[in-house]
């Protein structure tokens, strides 16, 4: 039977895989950053490589993955979500049960014993909703290395829990006043530190982003998801899911539970991004609803910028979806139809927020309540025999108080 | 012949280095630079530098972060800046280069941009995050009007990069003097004679040194190993600090003609 072969690439036509040996996914990706950066990046892929055919660090990867952040994570029939919804069965990849609360720990594991084996004593990180910056700090801790983490202080006021996390795991936060005080402009400032302390510092990137290799390295940690939630599924259903759903904020999550089915054309694939206040209003983080090709973060992708080349301000409940720019992976099987994208509302996800709680006892992260809402739609519009498969990328109670603020105005009795 | 060349082959015979002043455009007004950038020409700067302010300037620290922002609140576009360029064209006979980050100038298209910076009057292009690997694109739609691309060089660049960045390079080679971003220091490297060696061994282009160099003593110390010397933030930080002064022009000037003495023996 096909579906269970072991796949051996990703590209569905069985070509070479992606990205090329220059970090390009077709016209997209590459490397795009400061001279200073080049030879550190180049470092950076000739360990990871070694590593990837190195068994000693595959079987330490898997003793980490299993012994401290937890996994195999569960695939979850949402029995109750599929009820109300009235179609399609829906299970949900419970990454919010890894160490840390979300998936982004997959990675820092990774580049952090990446970092180690390149002998550098300090690791630096940018951090949106605050889920990276944790997973960077609590990896840090466990193997000695100095950390520190840089965050808006837009996303520093959103996310305040996760502030007091990184600081109890000994992790120095930076606060970034610059710009618009969210994930770009942490991710300037990491890069600005970066420059400057190349020689001891790795900087763990935490989504699909960045110069080449931080696409393909973070792709390949995160692919995880899609490797245990394929099994599981073929365990659970005896065949593959119908569609695969997911938020794309730089696109780590939705990637890493995609990856593995992106051989398999009977398993349909969509994105959702953030849409705001609406695609209409201009305040979203939406970039293949209005986003053109540019360069953001040393990659070639989609963004949204202005007439002259300049970034655009972007807006989302969620700190980690409020995002210009988007993974050149993303781009690239957009183009090829083989990953469709949508976008929910900060409306909608706080709806689905609400949704998942009060049905399935679960408080999803903001990010992947976007993810849950678009299932809202498409599941009642499937068939029961059909299945959906949704990633539940991280655990909610860091946004407890935002959405707190969000309802009062909704709340009688408040 | 390219201006930056025929500056260069002239300081050569007279023993003297170039000076090259940063400028962002637009801050706070493209005509507050078209003045400056005049008044450089005067005080004795060799060629000039015009930075277009883009909203994610990576590679800057704050001085130049904050004239990008001034200078984007104030309406300064690429348009708007060649246009600045094509009007300063008949009255200055420096070398200009346009200094930019990729998006600004892949969102105008690499073909477009060298067809009309070359238009404008611009002789060299400087794009601080697109290493030659992806440069393809623009190095020859700039080599078709004569426009040098110039690339840099970095203290973590090895001898091999070195050749590979030399073969992409025209009029001269940025060398970045530190470990990051742009801004006023206190002391340089001491590597950077070292490192100018094993430049030296791998081309005879002309070699410009900047990041960090803000004082006439900087300057003197760099000029006895460099073909150029690049001053930005230090410039830049005066502007911000004489901003709405009547005697701006006239204190900047000064500060270019103490930079300028330092590049001669």
């Amino acid at each position: 039977m096909s579906t269970l072969e072991k796949p051996t690439r990703a590209d569905e036509s069985n070509l070479s895989p992606l990205p090329d040996a220059c970090g390009h996914f077709g016209r997209y990706g590459g490397k795009f950053v400061p001279e200073t950066l080049m030879a550190a990046l180049a470092e950076l892929e000739t360990v990871y490589l070694q590593a990837k055919t190195d068994p000693s660090f595959e079987s330490e990867m898997r003793g980490y993955l299993r012994h401290y952040v937890g996994r195999p994570t569960p695939l979850y029939f949402a029995r109750r979500l599929t009820e109300h919804l009235g179609g399609a069965r829906i299970y949900l990849k419970r990454e919010d049960l890894c160490h840390t609360g979300a998936h982004k720990i997959n990675n820092t594991l990774g580049q952090i014993l990446l970092a180690c084996r390149m002998g550098k004593s300090r690791v630096i990180a940018e951090t949106g909703a605050g889920q990276h910056g944790v997973a960077t700090a609590t990896v840090a801790a466990r193997f000695g290395l100095a950390c520190e983490v840089y965050m808006g202080t837009e996303d520093m006021r959103r996310q305040a829990l996760n502030v007091v996390r990184m600081r109890l795991l000994g992790a120095k936060v930076t606060p970034v006043e610059s710009g618009s005080r969210t994930l770009k402009d942490a991710i300037n400032e990491a890069m600005r530190d970066w420059v400057t302390n190349v020689e001891t510092t790795h900087y763990v990137l935490g989504s699909v982003l960045g110069a080449h290799p931080y696409p393909m390295m973070v792709r390949d940690f995160q692919s995880i998801i899609g490797r245990e939630a394929r099994a599981q599924i073929l365990e659970l259903e005896g065949r593959l899911p119908d569609y695969l759903v997911a938020c794309v904020g730089g696109g780590s999550n939705s990637i890493g539970l995609f990856y593995d089915f992106l051989h398999e054309p009977a398993v349909r694939m969509i994105g959702v991004e953030a849409a705001g206040l609406g695609i209409e209003s201009g305040r979203h983080a939406a970039r293949f609803a209005s986003g053109e090709l540019g360069v953001l973060h040393g990659t070639l992708s989609f963004i949204l910028q202005d007439g002259d080349g300049q970034i655009r301000p972007t807006h989302s409940v969620s700190a980690g979806l409020d995002y210009p720019s988007v993974g050149p992976e993303h781009s690239y099987y957009r183009d090829r139809g083989r990953i469709d994208f949508v976008s929910a509302t900060d409306a909608e996800a706080l709806e689905a927020f609400q949704l998942l709680s009060q049905l399935e006892g679960l408080i999803p992260a903001l990010e992947s309540a976007h993810a849950i809402a678009y299932v809202k739609k498409l599941a009642p519009t499937l068939g029961k025999d059909q299945i959906v498969a949704v990633n539940l990328s991280g655990r909610g109670d860091k946004d407890v108080e935002v959405v707190a603020e969000l309802l009062k105005p909704l709340t009688p009795n408040s | 012949m390219n201006r930056i060349d025929e500056r260069f082959r002239k300081l050569r015979e007279s023993g003297e280095r170039a000076l090259m002043p940063y400028l962002t455009a637009g801050d706070p007004d493209l005509l507050t630079t078209r003045a400056l950038i005049l008044e450089c020409e005067e005080q004795g700067a060799d060629l000039i530098e015009i930075g277009v302010p883009f909203s994610d300037p990576l590679a800057d620290g704050v001085t130049i972060q904050r004239a990008s922002q001034r200078a984007l609140q104030g309406g300064t576009t690429l348009t708007r800046i060649l246009e600045m360029v094509s009007d300063l064209r008949a009255e200055c006979q420096l070398p200009l280069l346009l200094m930019s980050y990729v998006n600004p100038i892949f969102h105008f298209g690499f073909t477009r941009f060298a067809n009309e910076a070359a238009a404008a009057g611009v002789d060299g292009l400087i794009v601080p995050d697109l290493p030659p690997e992806e440069a393809t694109e623009l190095i020859e739609a700039a080599a078709a009007h004569n426009l040098h691309t110039i690339f840099l060089i970095a203290p973590t660049s090895r001898p091999e990069r070195v050749r590979t960045i030399a073969a992409a390079s025209k009029g001269f080679i940025y060398y970045v003097s530190l470990r990051g971003v742009t801004g006023v220091r206190s002391r340089l490297s001491d590597d950077l004679e070292a490192s100018l060696r094993m430049i030296r061994a791998e081309t005879d282009l002309p070699l410009a040194v900047g990041f960090g160099i803000s004082t006439p003593e900087q300057v003197r110390r760099v000029a006895t190993v460099a073909d150029g010397v690049i001053v930005g933030s230090a410039i830049v930080s005066l502007l911000e600090q004489t901003a709405g002064q009547p005697d701006q022009l006239k204190r900047a000037g000064d500060f270019i003609a103490s930079l300028k003495v330092a590049t001669k023996k």
